[in-house]
């Protein structure tokens, strides 16, 4: 077979505003443009990074660009993805070692290091398990022959007479047996492969599907573990870098002569740049408090007039290609009509790790360690900031603390490298907790419109979904809908927004199981039943049947103090439903009792780490859905403190109960991300089978009544 | 800058940094001893969870100055050194209480604070006392089984 590229992946709302402009870029840039159309420009290059780079970046076919045996039989794996807690370390060195027939102990992850690994896009959409593992599983899988050929070369065998496991060769006939290590002395495997070799089937496996521990756990718990803002380099200084007043602000005076005077504190000034450097963060910290800065902020939206400002505001680039519309807009004839809207506010990822980067200039050559998502992405943007061929930086990500698709991006690396440029020694910088809420980007919040139909037998005969900013993601109906018109509507954004953990599926989810929610109580259908007479896709129907199942739907009647709730929702080949039980608080807040989320994926490759990842995506979105929310104002953040921005903690977090169901017979596909969709319909359901009061935004707040309606 | 004699690990160490810098800044940078994390800044998050003679503290707000004679314990120095661990490490390990790990050293500092103090926690307690300390990939549930599962190791084990 002809490896070529794994399948691209449309991307969220890119992301238009770099942090600096360096005076060497916008003398550049300018001249280029002819005085304008910076912002056009930039987006064009993050545009290209996203779906050009697919055809300048051919996947190597060697297997040595992907695995080394060495000669005491350490298998050594080389993959650009990366290890953020979602388990890829372990589960792809599941996958190796299954297609080798090797113990998984002798398998050792190379991830994300950029002169070590093949290129790759990035580790986002839920793509490492249905690209990369597939992908490492056909190298692994080819490896194994060439070994198994090598020996029956030197016993004058024939291959098919030999057997494989745990990384040895056997000959049956004379028990003859070579270690992988022996085989290969250490020498590379150059083969190419050029076929697809049979793949272990899932129902086979004795490794992957197996609940192997998350690799690493012993230096989580001994706190050895070197996250990238641990990395301390010989001669490292301290980086801190000047932040604006507010967003799109513009420089207007620097006075950095006070700063100046502390003993051992370097200024870097850079355009508008403007950063300080000392071998101690004390002295650094100190330094840029002492820097007196003055800039002009622009007036700009507030969360008081924001969803105004999203459907006044249409994306104006000219790229209709991103207007998606799927049909006309339906005319409606039907026993019962119902439009609502819902919306969602912009939230921050807020990984507890904040962005952090250690650069490192020698002769010429860049190499910087940071936590992100898109190593060569980063490496891409350290070439461009710094005009060097890609050839000359290096990236190297050790796993990070967090990420949830909030780390795309390499604004810090590029300012560590900007200040060790300066400083001629490696810099290490760290953003606070306030930089990281203020200076990265966010999940895009949204305005959603939903138009429905649907006659008393309970079919739903028309849908219209439109969604203003948010995104496409899962705005499709998986149920079975004649006439449906979906729309998405990209709008200006008054900040800066893109990836977050299953995109805009978590509000396109919530505004269409909410609504369906109203239209089982406008038709007075039980809300279970309801979904039944719509759904054919037998994978939710099993979702759905086993969640319900477990929670005991239907058994106890909602009361006014308790409310019961559901929803499902797939994209990205997830399928969810979600089933909670509230409490309504004496002073009306919702409270948490129960949760049960039922999940298929296709084959499962660990129980144990899809067990983790639903739990972890449902108590995220226990934020989303109750407490979280930006407050900004005028180019500014209100509440870039985790005392003001509420994630959840363990008193918000009840009992909950994951049932996983394994398909063997299907591909295994990502499941990091969409296992978060089903939570927050269900909790708005649940309190309107409580109360009889609809919750339509996000996050839902009930004793804030400019955000419920009866 | 000034000099400061610390018990920390149950080492004296003598460092110079300036009587108000944070005891987290102190043993990640001056004493490359990076198991402590940074989070906030703010009390708010726990990632930079010590003990302080025994009991849970936020290094992050404790100036390097007031730490005085008091004996310091970071995740470094919870377990002995012939490589073992204490039975909250091996608790998280067993109930895999972490995805990131960014929190663990935190998560386990603050339990074993908590099960010194109550070795049989009730679920309110441990909610109280461990509300401080975020985990923001939400293994809420496991760190739960996991202090749980600590605190029925055998009485006279060290927690």
């Amino acid at each position: 077979m002809t490896t070529d590229t794994l399948t691209p992946h449309p991307e969220p709302p890119s992301l238009r505003d770099r942090l600096h402009w360096f005076q060497l870029d916008r003398r550049d840039f300018l001249k280029l443009c002819g005085g304008g159309l910076l912002v056009c420009l930039t987006s064009d290059v993050i545009h290209a990074q996203h779906h050009g780079g697919f055809r300048e970046h051919p996947l190597p076919q060697e297997i040595s660009a992907w695995l080394y045996i060495s000669d005491k039989g350490v298998i050594t794996v080389f993959t650009g993805k990366i290890e953020t807690g979602q388990n890829a370390r372990t589960s792809l060195a599941q996958q190796v070692a299954e297609e080798l027939r090797a113990d998984f102990n002798t398998i050792s992850m190379v991830m994300g290091d950029t002169d070590l690994t093949p290129w790759d896009m990035g580790t986002f959409g839920s793509l490492t398990t249905p690209t990369m593992g597939p992908q490492l599983r056909k190298m692994a899988a080819a490896a194994r022959q060439v070994l198994v050929e090598e020996a029956a070369r030197r016993w004058s065998a024939q291959p098919n007479s030999l057997t494989v496991a745990n990384g040895k060769v056997t000959n049956p006939k004379t028990s003859q047996s070579l270690a992988f290590g022996e085989i290969t002395r250490g020498q590379k495997l150059t083969a190419t492969v050029t076929d697809q070799p049979a793949l272990t089937p899932a129902t086979d496996w004795k490794i992957a599907g197996t609940p192997i521990p998350k690799v690493d756990g012993r230096a989580f718990v001994t706190g050895k573990h070197q996250y990238p803002s641990d990395i301390v380099r010989p001669g490292m200084l301290f980086g801190k870098v000047l932040r604006p007043s507010g967003f799109h602000a513009t420089l207007v005076s620097v006075d950095t002569a006070d700063a100046q005077r502390i003993p051992g504190v370097q200024i870097v000034r850079d355009g508008d740049f403007v950063g300080v450097v000392s071998d101690d963060l004390w002295t650094a910290t100190r330094a840029l408090s002492a820097i007196h800065a003055i800039w002009n902020v622009p007036p700009q939206p507030s969360n008081s007039n924001l969803f105004e400002y999203l459907r006044s505001h249409p994306e104006s680039d000219g790229d209709e290609s991103k207007n998606i519309a799927s049909s006309e807009p339906p005319t409606i004839h039907s026993d019962v009509t119902l439009s609502q809207h819902y919306t969602v506010q912009y939230i921050a990822h807020a990984p507890l790790e904040p962005r952090a980067a250690v650069a490192e200039w020698n002769n010429g050559k860049l190499t910087v360690w940071t936590g992100t998502q898109r190593p060569f992405g980063v490496r891409d943007e350290l070439a461009q900031a710094f005009r060097l061929p890609t050839s000359q930086v290096r990236v190297i990500m050790p796993d990070m603390g967090g990420a949830y698709g909030g780390k795309h991006t390499g604004e810090c690396a590029v300012e560590a490298a900007r200040l060790a440029k300066a400083a001629s020694k490696p810099v290490k910088l760290v953003w606070t907790r306030e930089e990281e809420f203020t200076w990265a980007y966010f999940r895009p919040a949204g305005w959603i419109e939903i138009r429905s139909g649907a006659n008393h037998d309970g079919k739903i005969v028309a849908w219209q979904h439109d969604n203003y900013n948010s995104g496409p993601s899962c705005i499709e109906s998986p149920y079975d809908i004649r006439e449906q018109h979906t729309q998405f509507h990209p709008t200006q954004s008054p900040l800066r927004q893109a990836s977050y953990r299953a995109l805009a599926a978590t509000a396109n989810n919530f505004a269409r199981e909410s609504h369906m929610d109203e239209l089982a109580h406008a038709l007075n259908i039980e809300p279970l039943e309801f979904r039944l007479k719509n759904l054919a896709d037998p994978r939710l129907r099993a979702v759905l049947q086993a969640a319900s199942d477990r929670f005991g739907w239907g058994h106890s009647k909602s009361t006014p103090q308790t409310g019961f709730g559901l929803a499902i929702g797939t994209e990205k080949g997830g399928h969810v439903a979600t089933c909670v039980a509230i409490s309504v608080e004496s002073d009306g807040g919702i409270r948490l009792r129960r949760i049960v989320q039922a999940w298929e994926s296709g084959a499962i490759v660990n129980p144990n780490g899809l067990r983790n990842q639903m739990m972890g995506a449902v108590t995220m979105g226990i934020g989303g859905a109750l407490s979280e929310a930006v407050e900004f104002s005028d180019g500014r953040i209100l509440n870039p403190r985790f005392s003001q921005y509420h994630v959840p903690r363990f008193s918000n977090v009840p009992k909950i109960e994951i049932v996983l169901l394994d398909r063997k017979d299907l591909p295994s596909s990502g499941a990091g991300e969409i296992g978060i969709v089903g939570l927050a319909p269900a909790i708005g359901n649940a309190y309107f089978a409580a109360t009889g009061t609809r919750l339509r935004s996000m996050p839902m707040l009930p004793g804030n009544l400019s955000q419920t309606s009866a | 800058m000034d000099e400061f004699r610390l018990h920390i690990n149950d080492k004296e160490l003598r460092i110079s940094a300036p009587a108000e810098e944070s005891l987290l800044f102190v043993l990640r940078n001056r004493l490359s001893m990076t198991g402590t994390k940074y989070g906030c800044g703010e009390g708010q998050c726990g990632a930079c969870t010590v003990l302080i003679d025994g009991v849970a503290r936020r290094s992050c707000l404790t100036s390097i100055e007031s730490v005085g004679d008091a004996h310091v314990t970071t995740i470094e120095g919870l377990a002995p050194a012939d490589g073992s661990l204490t039975p909250v490490q091996q608790a998280f390990l067993d109930e895999e209480a972490f995805q990131c790990g960014y929190c663990t050293s935190g998560m386990i500092v603050s339990a074993t604070s908590l099960l010194r103090q109550h070795p049989q926690p009730t679920d309110t307690q441990i909610t109280e006392s461990m509300d401080g300390n975020i985990c923001r990939c939400g293994t809420y549930r496991r760190i739960v089984a996991a202090i749980k599962r600590a605190s029925k190791t055998e009485t006279g084990s060290r927690i």
